[in-house]
């Protein structure tokens, strides 16, 4: 890098240089140099000099209303900017103040550069990347020379050995990854619903009566046992969150799906069959659901079927049922996997 | 493609082209904006008498003369005087024209005349009464989030700022309803919007979370903090912004960074 | 010192004795040979134009988020603990949230200038994927790739690459529901790889989702690993910009063979060094007027909670318009299910990149050049470089118009479905309509730059001519637009050697050499550019006038 480049100082010419005569697309070479305003009139760059120097002065007073800003502004205050609105007095201050600062500074020190530094422009040659042929030899000879005096061409059991080395050694090292988690085993094919668990309405923490649920309502459920400040209450409530809705009867198309509801009840999972999203954007009239991240759009009164966007299978049901106290609970786990699909989920 | 050559530059190309890409776009639009039939599932006893003489005017061409119900509206009989107040009181009815859903409007009837149609809509059969002041006196605000996350931000945004459903219907923005009509919704469930009746959101619930939606779509108790809310959207605006206000100013000062100072001579 | 040649005396120095910055340096010239460093690089030469900027707005941003990342880090702590929230943040009391989210609401309440850092932190990554994205595009229109740039290309592919993953995992750390929402679709995603999707998700959750090290994981990856080797890579990217030397448009004076522009020292230094401020300076003021990801207001992440307008930052935008725009297909066989609704798309969002990325070494295998490129091109004059790269804009366009498919649905009233459908559509029509539309725009105005260089200017002065015809006086260019509208090379299509050789005997053409004759038929023919106009043609239309 260092020598091939070379200082531009030394190639200053070419200016005005004319092309070849004949050649009316030649290059005509670099123009003349032109003086800016500054350049002739004293006047005029001591005008900028000026408007750098106050730019600089101003950077040090907007430092100063920075650090005033850290100190005397209070953390919680509140104010109403136009056309902001309403903010942080902190926040604002203190952006603005070192967005001023920092502005000027850059703003002052290009102003110099356009106005007061030279802008001569000079030419610096350019020279091939590749290195010329003799330098490629060399290296091609040395290289050779060092590959024969380590003996690598001629004793290929040790340069074998070497390479399997080199190889196994660092590839013992994937074991470690092992411990990164557990083994997948069957996980994701169970959730915390069971047999006899009753449904838990998650507003207020009791268990739901069929008589609770109007026709066109939209409750979400956890299973009975499960509580927010449990340890696993995020990995479970990933899979069992429930969302339980109630159509009329005559209008659920799926049979077996009304036969796991109760009296029109049906309880499906929350957790999108696509990627996961807790899907829950109920339209009570056309009894569809509609996921916020990707759109998948269910139906509910037609087994959870996938109408549209990139889902690939139904919302799981759970099958419910009102047990002795006339509490609705549930009749054992969803049948099929929530969630995603997966390589080892069968159909 | 030699003719379209020749013709590309005629004097009038441009205006056809304009005319063509006017044409498609408006085609477009038509073909994307919605057209299905909303249906709105409004009504309830007082001055029922009053209330029969407005609802024969203003509401029986589509409700049917005593709240049955026909094609263009659903039956109104049980559906209560607070659904007639949601529905009336945010102008949603009576409906102005066929849409994916009837939206918000100014109403057209006043508040005592609301109340009359209210009467004779719950005299058509028991429903969900208007809510007394007492019932949606606003709650505990944090709770409120928690429920309003779980039950609301899924459709409504998390400020309550609205979000798109299936086929053109939308979760309208919260902002400026009053905790009456949050509390309506709640109950009655207008439109395809679920409702939450007391059976499965009790009433100090609904009022956490009409706590909550007074809280989070009121400026000044709560402060976009950091500036400008960017209308509460997330992402997708802030990703707006931050192309043409980051990356813009940035681009206009490398423009002005490389360009020439001006010469002496001109 | 013994060294030193320099004896001059400086009024301020002692007679004798050089002044002491000179000492200084030749100290350090001593151990570290900084004088061979500064000789060819202090006056090196840059050129002026704006786009070459771009790529400084990413240096500079990349160095601002360096150093609020980590003022960060002292205030932050990635952990999935639960903690109750009794903090000053009020609308948030009493609710369970993690470590992570804690803190977070305490960099943003608590430290002062705390929200001024993570707002600039935030708008930085913005601004920096979205300079790096126009600063590429700016490579790939003016074919600023060509030889001896690939490798840089290369690098600076990468650093997009990186850059975008980096942003993704910054702003999940802080565990707020929007975030959280996109790293249960990272598992959703990463289970439909098949046969070992769900091994990976059980090693990256370390259990189920979402467990309790994936913030800490994410963090140690997204503040070591990645900036480590984004640094690494700024460096090689950098040393071979100056090793290489900037790329220039032709203009006069301006060659192949040399480059014009001013010093380094002074002019570049105050240029480049002011921008640097102006950066960061314009960053801060955006910070203090515009709110950026308000974690507050989306409330910690639960699994069983979701708002709408779940989107990712801008630059996952077209992934996630990918996404939603794919029909759920799935396949079932012997037990097993092919989620392709989400591994397609997850593979297109890899081609997608992978395309642009390797284009530079499409184009040199179909050109066959081998020479070194450092004039740019105008656009123009490469018609099909610049319908196909404008052709993938619209891609990447349409993919992020889907992603925003609700936000575009509520704020233009129309059917969320009807957008999906526009943008499946769209995503095959779209790229094909764009290059079309943009190459014969190309050949439009390679017509027009060879009337200028044939006919002139047009002057506005209408003269009669002794017969009574009105002509318009054209004035020939000037020279410097002349060479400044020819300057660039004219490739002729390569041709395949004949079907038979001299002794008559069929000739075996691979397939991959006539693939290459079509493909460069297809750039160098006489459908994709205008013949510039020779010596002759101007002499000819000169005297014609």
């Amino acid at each position: 890098m260092t020598h091939q480049d070379s200082n531009a100082a030394d190639h200053l010419p070419e200016r005005g240089k004319p092309g070849k005569a004949v050649d009316p697309f030649a290059d005509p070479g670099l123009p003349a140099h032109e003086p800016r305003r500054q350049d002739i009139d004293e006047r005029a760059a001591k005008h900028s000099e000026r408007v750098v120097t106050m730019l600089f002065v101003l950077a040090v007073i907007a430092a100063f209303g920075f650090i005033a800003s850290y100190v005397l502004i209070p953390k919680s205050k509140v104010v109403f900017i136009f056309p902001v609105g309403h903010v942080s007095a902190q926040n604002f201050a203190l952006g603005g103040t070192l967005g001023i600062a920092l502005l000027c500074i850059g703003v002052g020190a290009i102003h110099w550069a356009r106005t007061l530094m030279s802008d001569a422009e000079y030419a610096s040659e350019r020279h091939p990347i590749s290195a010329p042929p003799e330098v490629r030899r060399k290296v091609f000879t040395d290289f050779q020379q060092g590959v024969a005096e380590s003996g690598l061409g001629r004793r290929k059991m040790m340069r074998n050995a070497l390479l399997g080395a080199m190889t196994i050694v660092p590839l013992s090292a994937i074991v470690l990854f092992r411990d990164l988690g557990p083994l997948p085993e069957k996980k994701l094919e169970r959730t915390a619903w069971a047999g006899g668990k009753r449904l838990i309405n998650m507003n207020d923490n009791q268990p739901l009566r069929p008589e609770d649920i109007a026709v066109g309502s939209l409750t979400f459920a956890k299973p009975e046992g499960v509580q927010e400040s449990d340890e696993d209450f995020q990995e479970v409530m990933a899979k069992a969150a429930l969302m339980i809705v109630r159509i009329m009867p005559s209008d659920i198309k799926d049979k077996r799906s009304a036969d796991w509801g109760h009296q029109g009840i049906l309880a499906y999972s929350k957790i999108c069959t696509h990627v996961g999203c807790p899907i829950s954007l109920y339209e009570q009239q056309t009894h569809h659901v509609l996921c916020p991240c990707h759109q998948s759009t269910f139906d509910l009164a037609d087994g959870g079927r996938v109408i549209f966007g990139p889902a690939g299978h139904p919302l799981p049901q759970l099958r419910i049922a009102v047990n002795g106290q006339g509490y609705l609970s549930a009749l054992g786990d969803f049948d099929k996997p929530v969630g995603p699909g997966y390589w080892e989920r069968s159909a | 493609m030699e003719k379209l050559s020749a013709r590309r530059r005629h004097p009038l190309a441009a205006l056809v082209a304009l005319l063509i890409a006017l044409a498609a776009a408006g085609g477009l639009y038509a073909a994307f904006a919605p057209t299905q039939q909303a249906q709105a599932n409004p009504a309830q006893s007082l001055a029922i008498d009053q209330g029969k003489g407005l609802y024969d005017v203003g509401c029986a061409s589509c409700h049917g003369t005593s709240g049955q119900g026909s094609h263009n509206g659903p039956s109104l009989v049980g559906v209560g005087a607070a659904a007639v107040d949601f529905q009336v009181g945010t102008g949603r009815m009576p409906a102005q024209q066929p849409g994916a859903q009837v939206p918000k409007k100014r109403p057209v009837y006043t508040q005592p005349q609301i109340d009359q149609l209210a009467a004779y809509v719950a005299s058509l059969g028991p429903g969900p009464a208007i809510p007394n002041p007492s019932q949606y006196a606003p709650g505990d605000v944090a709770s409120g989030g928690q429920l309003f996350r779980t039950n609301c931000a899924q459709c409504h945004n998390f400020a309550g700022a609205g979000g798109a459903l299936s086929e053109g219907k939308f979760a309208p923005e919260l902002r400026n309803v009053s905790p009456k009509h949050i509390y309506e919704a709640m109950l009655t469930g207008p439109q395809n919007m679920p409702s939450f009746p007391d059976t499965t959101m009790p009433e100090p619930q609904k009022r956490d979370i009409i706590a909550f939606v007074t809280h989070v779509t009121n400026p000044s108790s709560n402060p976009s903090y950091g500036g400008l809310s960017l209308g509460s959207l997330g992402p997708v605006p802030e990703g707006l912004f931050g192309w043409i206000f980051g990356l813009g100013v940035l681009v206009a000062a490398s423009i002005w960074i490389a360009a020439r100072t001006a010469k002496a001579r001109k | 010192m013994s060294t030193t040649p320099s004896a001059q005396s400086a009024s301020t120095g002692r007679p004798g004795q050089p002044k002491a910055g000179e000492r200084l340096a030749d100290w350090a010239d001593g151990r570290l040979g900084i004088y061979a460093l500064a000789k060819s690089n202090l006056r090196k030469i840059f050129p002026d134009h704006w786009s070459f900027m771009l790529g400084e707005i990413c240096l500079y941003t990349f160095v601002i988020i360096i150093l609020t990342g980590i003022y960060l880090t002292l205030f932050f702590t990635p952990s999935m603990n639960e903690v109750v929230y009794h903090g000053s943040y009020t609308p948030l009391t009493n609710i369970r949230m993690s470590e992570a989210y804690k803190t977070t609401l305490d960099i943003s309440f608590d430290v002062r200038a705390g929200l001024l850092m993570r707002q600039i932190h935030h708008w930085s990554a913005i601004v920096f994927v979205a300079a790096m994205f126009v600063h590429m595009m700016r490579i790939l229109y003016t074919g600023a790739f060509r030889r001896p740039r690939e490798l840089n290309w290369l690098f600076g592919f990468l650093l997009l690459f990186l850059g975008q993953f980096d942003g993704f995992m910054g702003y999940s750390l802080p565990d707020d529901l929007l975030s959280g929402t996109g790293i249960r679709f990272l598992e959703g995603a990463v289970l439909s790889v098949p046969i070992v999707g769900t091994y990976l998700t059980m090693f990256i959750y370390g259990g189920q989702f979402p467990g309790m090290v994936i913030i800490p994981r994410l963090f140690t990856v997204h503040i070591l690993l990645i900036p480590g080797i984004m640094a690494g890579l700024v460096v090689a990217h950098l040393i071979l910009v100056f090793y290489h030397k900037h790329t220039q448009f032709a203009g006069p004076g301006r060659t192949e063979k040399n480059v014009v522009g001013m010093p380094l020292m002074p002019v570049y230094m105050a240029k480049a060094g002011g921008f640097f401020f102006v950066v960061f300076g314009a960053l801060a003021l955006i910070s203090a007027i515009a709110q950026v990801n308000p974690i507050w207001a989306y409330g910690p992440y639960r699994s069983d909670q979701v708002t709408t307008d779940a989107q990712p930052d801008w630059y996952m935008g077209f992934s996630e318009g990918l996404i939603r725009i794919m029909p759920g297909w799935e396949i079932h066989f012997l037990g097993h299910t092919l989620e392709l609704g989400v591994f397609i798309p997850l593979v297109v969002f890899i081609l997608v990149l992978v395309a642009i990325a390797v284009y530079p070494f499409v184009e040199s295998w179909i050109t066959g050049a081998k020479r070194e490129y450092h004039l740019l091109d105008r656009p123009r004059n490469a018609p099909v470089r610049t319908a196909l790269a404008t052709a993938w804009l619209a891609l990447y366009m349409v993919l992020l118009l889907g992603g925003g498919n609700d936000l575009v649905a509520t704020h233009f009233d129309l059917s969320i479905n009807a957008i999906t459908w526009f943008v499946r559509i769209a995503f095959f029509v779209l790229p094909v309509v764009v290059f079309i539309v943009v190459k014969r725009w190309c050949l439009g105005l390679q017509r027009r730059d060879r009337d200028k260089v044939l006919h002139g200017r047009e002057t506005g002065v209408i003269k009669r001519l002794p017969h009574g015809e009105y002509i318009e006086v054209h004035e020939r260019l000037p020279r410097e637009r002349l060479y400044e509208l020819t300057a660039h090379d004219q490739l002729e299509p390569l041709e395949l050697p004949p079907a038979v050789d001299d002794s008559g005997v069929e000739r075996k053409v691979k397939f991959t050499d006539k693939m290459r004759a079509k493909l460069s038929e297809a750039y160098y023919g006489e459908s994709s550019q205008i013949p510039k106009p020779t010596a002759e043609e101007l002499e000819e239309s000169t005297h014609h006038h």
